[in-house]
């Protein structure tokens, strides 16, 4: 052990000037103590009564959402705004009363009101009402001298420059709740705050918000401002660039009115959506300050589910579109080839069960191309029985069904595609034959949504790659520049051979464009339209019962799967028109409105027809294309 | 271990003011929470500076030589605790500075302040000079401190990562740095700035901007600082009473409880309270500088400046920030906010106090 106090001599000299060093420390804070308490000390205690010095929020405005030309489909408006401050009312039933005069909102609202935003910070005002009109605002202005507590405020609100428009792609705004508030991607947002809830409002959130400004101010004893001290002005949200073309959206609106169901367009050449209509559709303006209880009622409680967004929420039976994929895992299993012939006598019998065609007499003797075009049944029932279910399956999984294809909307469903794996886990049953049979043909089990089939023949009509369907083009600073692109995202190839590919490609050209075939509807003139149709049954009935019997709700959903033109594929496009019945007869005429309108728009831009087919010179046109 | 001569030196007045701050801590608690949801917290303090108090006593009981021996291994664990923050954080994305041992809560930071304290107390005393260390003998010291203090702003809690190194360069300049040395370290830090600077994102140049001058965010920190001074200010002389206060009752202040504490006793008990609290720190913090000088060997001088100089930072940057002439920094007033980590590893610290002043006559 060392001895003693060695070694510290050196450090004792130094002690007094620690020492001083610290005094000096605790002289400063004792003297700033004396000038805040004794000589500030009137000045802010007269401060501290009633909290004088507040901070009053400006709200940022919302970014804009444009389309991929520019045009801006929603953007904001100045909205008049009724709030209250509780701790500054003087009468609260003189209050409530006022406002009930005016306003026509109950006390018991303003009640409910108020006890929704019980934890937010103190003396931050609580929204009573939205948009009043000028006449109220000039009665509130005037009585406000009378009614501490009371603020009239003018704050940012969403306007819907084409009301319903794409309400389900764009979404809407609701007030934050608890819930939200406590996880961390609302970190620093308060109660009361208005958050896009659904569509690329909610998944946009983050980029679209922008920042709150504020002004530190003085008030009286009555709450009312005197000064303002410090003011920090908010910062708008960033834009967004859609991929959405305004004027395809609007037709393909219009092409639905009165209907439900679904238009999905993409650009089968890199995965971006054109134009996303789900019908019926909602009103995205009576959220724009928080949804009223009766409204939020009505629209849950429609037996047509406005709120639903069909083109990614709704599942449905492919029909016969599916036939394409079944085609698709024969060829390349070698189960069938392109010259083979089958008989279809209209029925097919598989133990003592029969399989009926959709055409009454049968197609007679009938190769694969003619099978796609023609959409026989009877063909497709043996190419899925050679196949089996869970090679079948397999493939279908290939093309990317059966599970959510990662557009960045919420609640994307999945689909479902069957296999005797499933159907053991589920059911705990046997895979049977039969089942195989109506599978093979798009019915069964197998579910899918419209985007999941657009996506799948996008990969068909192009090189076999499946994007990720992308919505947002960019997004831009309030200034313009450019903050964030997309690029697109490939999530797989589709199982198949090139020369599988370009026979596929010559039957869906067939299916519109040859006299027996099934699309012939959707036929435009000098352009290689390609399709498939398909019809889902909604329960299965017997053959002789005409479609005007059936009731509506019963009736089968129409489908109609295109693209063109097939040299150099610009458009892809899926129709869903549920109870439609035929998908020739109810949705391939949609479908054929939707490609032609977009047709008309780029020749109009001068960008159609192309000049050369497809290769390296076709991409240049492209990104020409996507950079307006 | 424990003889009685060591019982008749026991320093009776140092733990007698740690009792009668952590009594007026307690009592102005009760205040700052009363009538909130957090209403009792003050009974959990009670519970915190009990067991700070056992903690205290239990470090008494051994020669304080004996935790020189375990200075390197105890600072090795406080890096493996600070190292399980972040695997905690990574599972628990609600916390970032707390690991949960049982049903207790618990902030490694506060044990790195202790650990970094002997651990350069401990290199410090091996190598004693006399004309002061250059900067070669510094480097191994200067590891010591920047590994647990990088970590802890990484976490991010930059208050405590503060008074890290605030504590850190106290002792070396207790133990004598040379001039030259002392120079160049200064030069070699401000010219390395502007490079740390390039580095940084936008949003990290401005928190650290408004962490310097509040008032470039009047709706954040600026706020605060305005409405602590208010709350002080109202109080004036005698202040407004035993639960009177106004101002931080209404989460004007935040952390009331805990960084604002001095607010809440300042609005209450006006320059008076202010001024008594005050002289009681100073009571202690010269007691305490006097324990170093008085103490019997060179370990033990540097380990009881090393607590003082805590002690000390403590209170000169929590007060300060709340009278507004500091940035505004999460740092706990010793014995006053709430807290229990802040409270054990300040106990511990008066543990060792305790045990190099009962020992200097012993040999």
């Amino acid at each position: 052990m060392r001895l003693g106090s060695q070694g510290i001599e050196d450090l004792q000299r130094r002690y007094k000037l620690f020492l001083i060093a610290g005094l000096i420390g605790f002289l400063a804070l004792g003297l700033r103590m004396w000038h805040l308490q004794i000589i500030k000390g009137e000045e802010l205690s007269r401060l501290s009564k009633h909290n004088r010095i507040r901070i009053r929020e400006i709200p940022a405005s919302r970014g804009m959402i444009l389309d991929r030309k520019g045009r801006i489909l929603i953007d904001n408006r100045p909205s008049f705004e009724v709030l209250l401050v509780p701790e500054d009312i003087v009468d609260m039933e003189k209050t409530t009363g006022f406002l009930h005069r005016i306003l026509r909102v109950t006390p018991e609202e303003v009640g409910k009101r108020l006890e929704a935003n019980n934890h937010r910070p103190p003396f931050k005002p609580i929204r009573i009402q939205s948009d009043i009109s000028r006449l109220h605002l000039a009665l509130l202005k005037t009585h406000q001298l009378d009614l501490p507590g009371l603020i009239v405020d003018v704050r940012p609100r969403r306007a819907y420059n084409y009301g319903s428009m794409a309400s389900h792609l764009v979404g809407y705004l609701g007030e934050i709740d608890g819930r939200e508030l406590k996880r961390d991607r609302f970190k620093g947002y308060q109660m009361g705050d208005i958050i896009g809830k659904y569509g690329v409002e909610q998944q946009w959130e983050p980029f679209l918000k922008g920042m709150d400004g504020g002004r530190q101010v003085e008030v009286d004893a009555y709450g009312r401002e005197i000064k303002v001290l410090q003011r920090v002005e908010s910062h708008p949200g960033n834009n967004l660039l859609l991929t959405i073309d305004l004027d395809l959206q609007m037709t393909a609106e219009a092409l639905l009115e009165g209907k439900e169901g679904a238009i999905v367009a993409m650009n089968p050449q890199n995965g971006q959506i054109l134009a996303m209509v789900s019908h019926p559709s909602y009103d995205p303006s009576l959220f724009a300050g928080g949804i009223n209880h009766d409204d939020w009622e009505t629209l849950i409680q429609n037996p047509f589910h406005p709120l639903q967004n069909r083109g990614i929420q709704g599942q449905y039976a492919p029909g016969s579109v599916f036939k394409m994929i079944t085609a698709i895992a024969g060829l390349e299993e070698g189960v069938i080839s392109p010259q083979e012939i089958l008989f279809c006598g209209g029925s097919y019998q598989l133990g003592n069960r029969t399989y009926r065609c959709w055409r009454k007499g049968g197609h007679g003797k009938v190769d694969l191309h003619r099978a796609i075009v023609e959409s026989c049944d009877v063909f497709f029932y043996q190419v899925g029985q050679r196949l089996g279910i869970d090679t079948l399956a397999k493939y279908a999984k290939g093309f990317g069904l059966g599970k959510p294809t990662g557009i960045s909307l919420n609640d994307e469903k999945p689909g479902l595609i069957p296999s005797s794996e499933w159907k053991k886990k589920v059911y705990d049953e046997a895979w049977y034959q039969g089942e195989t049979l109506s599978c093979a043909i798009g019915q069964g089990y197998i579910l899918v949504t419209p985007l999941q089939l657009l996506n799948a023949i996008s990969a068909i009509a192009t090189e076999g790659i499946l994007y990720r369907p992308q919505l947002v083009e960019r997004i831009e600073r309030a200034n313009g520049k450019v903050l964030k692109s997309y690029e697109p995202i490939s999530i797989g190839k589709i199982p198949i051979s090139p020369e599988n590919l370009m026979f596929i490609r010559e039957a869906l050209l067939g299916v519109v464009n040859e006299d027996r075939g099934t699309g012939r509807v959707a036929r435009i003139k000098d352009v290689t339209v390609s399709g498939k149709t398909g019809t889902a049954q909604v329960i299965s009935l017997r053959e002789d019962v005409a479609e005007e019997d059936i009731p509506y709700e019963y009736r089968d959903h129409a489908w109609f799967v295109a693209y063109a033109p097939m040299e150099n594929p610009i458009i892809s496009v899926a129709v869903l028109v549920e109870h439609g019945g035929h998908g020739a007869s109810a949705s391939a005429p949609i479908a054929r409105k939707v490609m032609q309108k977009y047709l008309d728009i780029l020749k109009e831009e001068g960008k159609f027809p192309p000049l050369v087919a497809r290769g390296r010179e076709m991409d240049s046109l492209n990104s020409r294309d996507f950079t307006r | 271990m424990i003889d009685r001569r060591l019982l008749t030196h026991f320093d009776w007045p140092l733990l007698i003011f740690v009792l009668i701050i952590s009594f007026i801590g307690v009592f102005n608690l009760y205040s700052a929470t009363f009538g909130e949801v957090e209403s009792h917290l003050y009974a959990k303090q009670i519970l915190w500076i009990g067991i700070g108090l056992a903690s205290t006593l239990l470090i008494t009981v051994f020669d304080y030589r004996f935790y020189r021996d375990f200075a390197y291994l105890f600072y090795g664990i406080s890096l493996i605790s600070l190292v399980a923050v972040f695997i905690y954080s990574a599972m628990h994305p609600e916390v970032s500075r707390w690991i949960k041992i049982g049903p207790l809560f618990f902030q490694p930071a506060e044990l790195a302040k202790i650990a970094i304290i002997l651990a350069l107390a401990k290199y410090f005393d091996h190598f004693p000079k006399k004309d002061g260390y250059g900067l070669r003998e510094l480097i191994f010291p200067f590891i010591i401190l920047s590994v647990p203090s990088l970590m802890v702003a990484k976490q991010p809690d930059l208050g405590t990562a503060i008074s890290l190194l605030l504590i850190g360069f106290s002792i070396i300049l207790f133990v004598k740095i040379k001039w030259k040395s002392l120079v160049i370290m200064i030069i070699g830090g401000i010219s390395i700035l502007p490079f740390i600077w390039n580095f940084l994102m936008p949003y990290q140049k401005k928190r650290i901007l408004t962490f310097f001058r509040p008032e470039l965010d009047p709706l954040g920190a600026g706020y605060h600082i305005i409405q602590s001074k208010i709350a002080i200010g109202s109080g004036g002389g005698l202040g407004k009473g035993f639960l009177k206060g106004t101002q931080c009752k209404l989460h004007f202040i935040p952390a009331q409880h805990t960084d604002f504490v001095f607010s809440v006793w300042a609005e209450e008990w006006g320059l008076a309270g202010g001024l008594i609290l005050l002289a009681l720190y100073l009571l202690l913090i010269a007691w305490g500088a006097n324990i170093s000088i008085r103490s019997k060997d060179r370990f033990g001088a540097i380990v009881a400046f090393g607590v003082v100089s805590m002690i000390f930072w403590h209170v000169i940057i929590n007060i300060g920030m709340a009278l507004g002439m500091m940035p505004v920094v999460g740092m706990p007033l010793p014995f006053m906010s709430y807290g229990g980590s802040a409270i054990l590893s300040m106990m511990v610290g008066v543990g060792l106090l305790l045990n190099i002043s009962m020992r200097r006559y012993i040999f």
